[in-house]
C-alpha cells in the first residue's frame, strides 16, 4: 500500500471523495423509489426498483468506507440520516425531482453515461475498496445505462408527443451536466495520488456517447440556459431539503433507537 | 355431428376425472368455459392483488428508517411487481391480455385482495404485512402449488419461494422494534391489532357461505377450504406471536386440546362484506393512483409502440 493511501494520509479527501459518489447514489435512488407502484408498465416497476437497489446497494458501500476513513464511528446510517442538505455533496443533477417518465430518464441516461466513465476508471486506483466499488459499480451503471439510453432513443424517436417531452427534459436537465467534470481541490490531491479519478478527462468520452444517443432520438445536444454548480461543497437546489426530510423524518424522530 | 366426436357430457366427465386423477391441466387441454372463467377470475384476481399491495407497502420507502431496512422492503416491492407478471401471464395462457385484465379491475369487473384497502400508518405496518399478510398469502399459496391448472400451480411454486423471505423479513422487522425502545414496542403492538382481523378475513367467507368453493373444490382449482386454511394460519401465527412477545388482539383465542387446534373468536364478517363491497379506508385510493399510472403512462406505451414500428427489423415485416 502506498503512503497515499494509508490510513493517515489523505484520510479526509478520500472521506469527502466517497460521500460524494455514495452521495449520488443514494439520492437517486431515492428518487426513483418515488416511482414504485407508479411507473408507466410493470416491467418498469421492476427495473425502476432493480436500478435503485443497485444504487443503493453502492451508496451503502461508499458511505460505509467514508465513516471509515473518517474514523469518527459514524457508520452508513448515521451519515445517511444525520447530516443536513448543506453538509451532502451530490451532483445538483440527481436531487432533481422524477418530473414525468422522459424527465426520469434523460436524468438517469446522463447521470449513468457519467458514472459508467467514472467507476471504469475507478478501477485503476490504488486504493483497493475504491478500486473494487468501481469493478462491481461499472458493471451496474452499463446496464442501468443501457436501460435509460434505450428509452431516450425511443422516446425521442417515438410520437410527437413522447419527442417533445424528451426535448423538454433535455433542455431542463442540460444545465446539470457540467457540473459532473468541474475537479477541485480535493479530486486533484487524490487524483495526483492514484486513488481518484480525474473527473474533467472523462468530458470527450461523455460528449462522444451522449451525441451517438441523441442522434438516434433524433434529437441534438442542447444549449444551457445556465450552469449548475456546487453540489460537491453542499450547496444545492431547493429540492434537496424536501428529499432528505422525507428521507430521515422516521429516523431522526426516534433518536438512538436501532431498526 | 361425427358419430367418434365426443359430446359436452362426454367431454365434461372425460375432463372431471383427469381432475380425479390429479392431473395438471394446460392450456391446450379441453377445458369445460365455466373452468376456465373460474380459473382466470382466481389468477387475476390474484395477479392484481401482488400489484395493488405495491402501494400499502411502498408508502414507506421512501422513509425506511436505516439503509438496510430500505433495501429489504425495496426488494420485497420488487418481487411483488415480479409476482405480478407471472401471474398475469399465467392469466393470459386463458387467451385474455394484461391490458384487457386490468381495463377489468378499473371498472370493477375483477377485484384484489380487501386487505390491500386498510392503510400503512406507521412503520410497523411494513412488519406487520410481512408476518402477517404475507404468512396468510403464503398458507393459500402452499396450498395452490397443487392447483389443477399448471401454469398457476408453477406460478405459485416460484413465488411461494419469495413470499417465505418476505414473512421471514416482516417477523424480524417485528422483533427489532418489539425489543427496542417503548414508542416501538408500542407501533409493532398498535400494527398487529390493526392487521390480525383483516389477514383473518384474507382467506375468504367461512365455506357455509362461500358461494364458488364447492365447485372450486371439486375441479380441484382449491385445495383446501377457506376455514381450514385460516385455520392453519392462526396455528402458526400464535406461536409466532408469543416469540415477538406482542399480544393477538382477541381475548377468546386460546388452545382447545380436543381439536388439536386454536379456538378463536368472530370475525366481523360485516366490515369484510363492506371493505370488499367498497367502503375501506382505501378503496378508493388504491384504485385511483393504479388508474392515474396506467393513463399517465399512455403515452410513454404509445412511444415504445411507434418506436418498435419504425424500426421493426425489415425482414420481419410481411411484404
Ligand atoms: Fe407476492
Ligand atoms: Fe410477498
Amino acid at each position: 500500500m502506498t503512503a497515499a493511501t494509508g490510513p493517515a494520509v489523505g484520510a479526509a479527501d478520500r472521506c469527502a471523495y466517497a460521500l460524494r459518489l455514495g452521495d449520488d447514489a443514494l439520492v437517486l435512488a431515492q428518487r426513483l423509489t418515488e416511482w414504485s407502484a407508479h411507473a408507466p408498465t410493470l416491467e418498469e416497476d421492476l427495473a425502476l426498483e432493480n436500478i435503485a437497489l443497485d444504487l443503493l446497494g453502492q451508496a451503502r458501500h461508499l458511505l460505509t468506507y467514508a465513516g471509515a476513513a473518517e474514523g469518527q464511528g459514524r457508520d452508513e446510517d448515521r451519515l445517511a440520516y444525520w447530516r443536513d442538505d448543506g453538509e451532502f455533496c451530490n451532483l445538483q443533477l440527481v436531487e432533481q425531482p422524477n418530473g414525468d417518465f422522459a424527465a426520469t430518464m434523460v436524468r438517469q441516461w446522463l447521470f449513468s453515461t457519467y458514472q459508467r466513465l467514472l467507476y471504469l476508471a475507478l478501477r485503476a486506483s490504488a486504493d483497493p475498496d475504491l478500486s473494487a466499488i468501481g469493478e462491481r459499480g461499472a458493471k451496474e451503471a452499463a446496464y442501468h445505462l443501457d436501460h435509460a439510453a434505450n428509452w431516450v432513443r425511443r422516446l425521442g424517436d417515438g410520437t410527437e408527443e413522447s419527442h417533445r417531452r424528451t426535448e423538454a427534459a433535455l433542455l431542463g436537465l442540460w444545465p446539470f451536466v457540467a457540473e459532473m467534470f468541474s475537479g477541485d481541490a480535493v479530486e486533484a490531491r487524490l487524483v495526483a495520488a492514484g486513488v481518484a479519478v480525474d473527473g474533467r478527462a472523462l468530458r470527450p468520452a461523455f460528449d462522444a456517447a451522449v451525441d451517438a444517443v441523441l442522434a438516434e432520438a433524433t434529437l441534438s445536444r442542447p444549449e444551457a440556459a445556465f450552469t449548475a454548480r456546487g453540489g460537491r461543497s453542499g450547496h444545492h437546489t431547493e429540492h434537496l431539503g424536501h428529499l432528505l426530510a422525507e428521507m430521515q423524518h422516521l429516523h431522526r424522530s426516534h433518536p438512538g433507537a436501532s431498526w | 355431428m361425427a358419430q367418434e366426436a365426443p359430446g359436452e357430457d362426454q367431454r365434461a366427465a372425460g375432463f372431471q376425472a383427469l381432475v380425479d386423477a390429479d392431473h395438471r391441466l394446460e392450456p391446450r387441454d379441453w377445458l369445460p368455459d365455466r373452468y376456465r372463467s373460474m380459473v382466470l377470475r382466481q389468477i387475476a384476481q390474484h395477479a392484481h392483488s401482488e400489484v395493488i399491495g405495491m402501494q400499502p407497502e411502498g408508502n414507506w420507502i421512501t422513509r425506511a428508517p436505516s439503509l438496510r431496512r430500505k433495501a429489504i422492503l425495496l426488494a420485497k416491492v420488487q418481487d411483488e411487481a415480479g409476482h405480478g407478471l407471472y401471474l398475469y401471464a399465467a392469466a393470459e395462457t386463458l387467451g385474455v391480455a394484461r391490458e384487457e385484465l386490468v381495463a377489468r379491475l378499473h371498472d370493477g369487473r375483477q377485484k384484489y385482495s380487501s386487505i390491500f384497502n386498510y392503510p400503512t400508518r406507521t412503520w410497523a405496518d411494513v412488519g406487520a404485512i410481512g408476518w402477517l399478510v404475507d404468512g396468510a398469502a403464503i398458507t393459500n399459496q402452499l396450498a395452490l402449488t397443487r392447483t389443477s391448472y399448471g401454469p398457476y400451480a408453477r406460478a405459485m411454486v416460484r413465488i411461494c419461494r419469495e413470499e417465505s423471505f418476505h414473512q421471514r423479513q416482516g417477523f424480524e422487522l417485528l422483533w427489532a422494534l418489539a425489543r427496542g425502545t417503548e414508542a416501538q414496542r408500542r407501533m409493532a403492538q398498535d400494527a398487529v391489532d390493526r392487521w390480525w382481523w383483516p389477514t383473518l378475513m384474507m382467506f375468504g367467507p367461512p365455506d357455509a357461505r362461500s358461494p364458488h368453493t364447492a365447485q372450486s373444490m371439486a375441479w380441484r382449482i382449491k385445495r383446501v377450504s377457506n376455514d381450514e386454511l385460516r385455520q392453519r394460519f392462526v396455528d402458526m401465527a400464535v406461536p409466532q406471536a408469543a416469540a415477538l412477545g406482542l399480544t393477538l388482539p382477541d381475548p377468546e383465542l386460546r388452545w382447545n386440546a380436543d381439536r388439536g387446534h386454536h379456538d378463536f373468536g368472530p370475525i366481523d364478517w360485516e366490515e369484510f362484506q363492506r371493505v370488499v363491497g367498497g367502503d375501506g379506508p382505501c378503496n378508493a385510493e388504491r384504485l385511483r393512483v393504479h388508474r392515474a399510472a396506467h393513463d399517465d403512462g399512455a403515452w410513454v406505451r404509445a412511444a415504445a409502440a411507434a418506436f418498435a414500428a419504425k424500426h421493426r427489423d425489415p425482414v420481419a415485416v410481411p411484404a
